[in-house]
């Protein structure tokens, strides 16, 4: 503990390169999640998807229960079967939003199915069309437990992305790594004690978001 | 106003839910669809706003072919107001209200201005409601705003899915009371989709009574009750009409109007003497500008010099326009064989005895046999 603590005083620079590189790979790879997991999660509430989004959300499942590095190793093949580098940020980034999807589909799926739909009656019987029924009423009143799934995959992102310094894509994994195959312990404490903080930290922040954005109405006490 | 041609609906399952429904409901009417379940109310009221789309035949709205009226257009045109409220948890009492007008694109003030009237109109006082989540509201006061909501842009048609089906029987009796109250005020044309034919006949104009997706009979309340076309109606009325009846009399129109009355310094000879000539054993006592302060009665008279010193005081009225069946129910509770009848200020008008009630409706299905 001591010897990590002297390592970061000796060398902050090191230890910030590590951090941010691990902020940017998860901070694109949330940014894709998100912008896919809802989309995909709101298209598949529509009537008639129901098989569809069976098939989907099993799918996302299947991708929870692939090893990480078992995944990692899979993404290798497929992108450099089609040309592209397959080493580094990309399979990296790719693999994190792979795992991001499950929370982030299942909250925004189930929030919307589960609107009272007395509300959307309503809102279709006084002349709101489909466009004005999703943004107006369904989203709103999902945000909360969408923010929630959110959340459950920043963790799980921030956890995975240490293991993808193995394929070079750098990181907190990248000491981690570095000290288990030297035997230094003060590096492998100094990348997990920073993942660590790193997930409390974003994870306290996104409560902050939440609480912010979600409906007065809705919160609770 | 409303006019529904030969209007059919038959499910994709082949389920025949209205069939060849025709009748036209006149402006400014309230008009109960009523009915068992199953019988086709809720879907007719449906195919109005298009909710539900029709199968074949024709829904005029002021001779317009309600298909050929763009549907998001139509829907923002009619009031809507359902059981189940369905009022925006996530939105303000106020935003819920102005929901149409913001459909609508008006500016905010206006809107604002729009809920804030509504509110008051519904009884709520609006500084105290409109920045209120429903979730802090009761479930009367939901109910309320979900009215208020339907008349947020002033639609001249108002559609009522069993507005009051989920509040409890006492609350339920007072929002009908006040709903008639506004409707008088406002005149809108409006569907009243229930299955209580207590609500039919105190809130309809007019009532079409259905069974299995067809119309059984259009008519007014009292003819539901005292001249049912078959036995159907007659059943669905019940054997209890006479008291049923109760709720289509005003107290205004059952009172003994002119009762003697006695004022507090009339002294207690004079009070025996008038007794005696109207055939009572309690005189209402009022003040000198008509206003009601209590009884004095019989037994109390020898108790006693002057009127003040032997009256009992009360404040149990009924305004007189009042529905009977409510008037009623407080006689009996309170075992009162006299209810003093007042004016909207509080001065006495008459009053409501058990043989006076019982000579009305004795009239009510007299009349109604004979039409």
């Amino acid at each position: 503990m001591v010897e990590a603590w002297e390592f970061v005083a000796r060398r902050p620079e090191l230890l910030a390169e590590w951090v941010l590189a691990h902020l940017w790979i998860i901070f694109v790879a949330i940014v894709a999640a998100v912008i896919l997991g809802v989309i995909l999660g709101i298209y598949i509430t529509g009537k008639g998807k129901e098989q569809i989004a069976d098939t989907v959300l099993y799918l996302a499942e299947i991708m929870m229960t692939i090893p990480s590095l078992a995944l990692f190793g899979l993404l290798m093949l497929l992108l450099s079967a089609v040309g592209l580098k397959a080493i580094g940020f990309l399979p990296a980034v790719i693999a994190l939003i792979v795992y991001g999807q499950l929370p982030i589909l299942r909250n925004t799926y189930t929030a919307i199915r589960a609107v009272d739909p007395s509300m959307i009656e309503a809102g279709k019987g006084m002349g709101m069309n489909e466009r004005q029924i999703l943004f107006k009423i369904k989203l709103p009143l999902a945000v909360p437990v969408i923010m929630a799934g959110l959340r459950n995959a920043i963790v799980l992102i921030i956890g995975i992305a240490a293991i993808a310094a193995l394929i070079g894509a750098g990181g907190l994994g990248a000491p981690i790594f570095r000290g288990i195959r030297n035997a230094r312990m003060d590096l492998i404490i100094i990348g997990g004690v920073s993942v660590s903080i790193l997930a409390l930290l974003v994870d306290g922040l996104m409560a902050l978001v939440e609480r912010r954005i979600t409906p007065k109405g809705l919160r609770v006490g | 106003m409303i006019k529904l041609e030969k209007l059919t609906k038959i499910y994709p399952d082949g389920t025949q839910a209205v069939k060849e429904m025709g009748f036209e409901v006149k402006k400014g009417e309230l008009c109960v669809f009523l009915g068992p379940s199953g019988c086709g109310k809720t879907t007719t009221m449906k195919m109005i706003n298009r909710l539900i789309p029709i199968t074949s035949g024709k829904i005029y709205i002021d001779g317009v072919d309600n298909t050929k009226i763009d549907e998001s257009e139509l829907r923002r045109n009619i009031g809507y107001a359902i059981q189940e409220i369905g009022l925006f948890t996530h939105m303000t009492v106020g935003q819920n209200i102005e929901t149409v007008p913001a459909l609508k694109g008006w500016d905010k003030t206006e809107r604002r201005k729009r809920a804030e009237e509504l509110l008051e109109l519904v009884r709520m006082n609006p500084s105290d409601f409109i920045d209120k989540y429903p979730n802090e509201l009761s479930g009367g006061q939901r109910q309320r705003v979900g009215v208020a909501r339907a008349l947020g842009a002033d639609p001249p048609i108002l559609l009522m899915d069993e507005p009051f089906g989920a509040i409890d029987p006492i609350n339920r009796v007072e929002l009908q009371s006040e709903f008639l109250k506004i409707q008088q005020k406002i005149k809108k044309t409006i569907i009243f989709v229930t299955h209580d034919i207590y609500e039919a006949i105190k809130m309809g104009d007019r009532i079409a009574l259905m069974k299995e997706g067809k119309l059984v009979q259009y008519d007014t309340p009292a003819n539901i009750l005292y001249r049912p076309k078959d036995e159907f109606v007659e059943g669905f009325v019940g054997a209890d009409r006479a008291l049923k009846g109760l709720q289509l009399l005003r107290v205004k129109e059952v009172m003994t109007t002119d009762p003697p009355t006695a004022k507090v310094d009339d002294k207690v000879e004079a009070i025996r003497e008038r007794m005696e000539q109207g055939g009572v054993d309690s005189l209402a006592v009022v003040e000198d500008d008509g206003k009601f302060m209590g009884w004095v009665g019989m037994s109390d008279l020898a108790s006693g010099k002057v009127v003040k010193d032997i009256m009992t005081p009360s404040n149990t009225t009924f305004t007189i326009n009042a529905v009977l069946n409510e008037a009623l129910s407080v006689m009996l509770s309170s075992g009162l064989k006299a209810l003093p009848v007042v004016s909207e200020d509080n001065r006495l008008e008459g009053v409501l005895t058990f043989d006076a009630i019982q000579t009305a409706l004795h009239e009510a299905v007299q009349t109604g046999k004979k039409k």
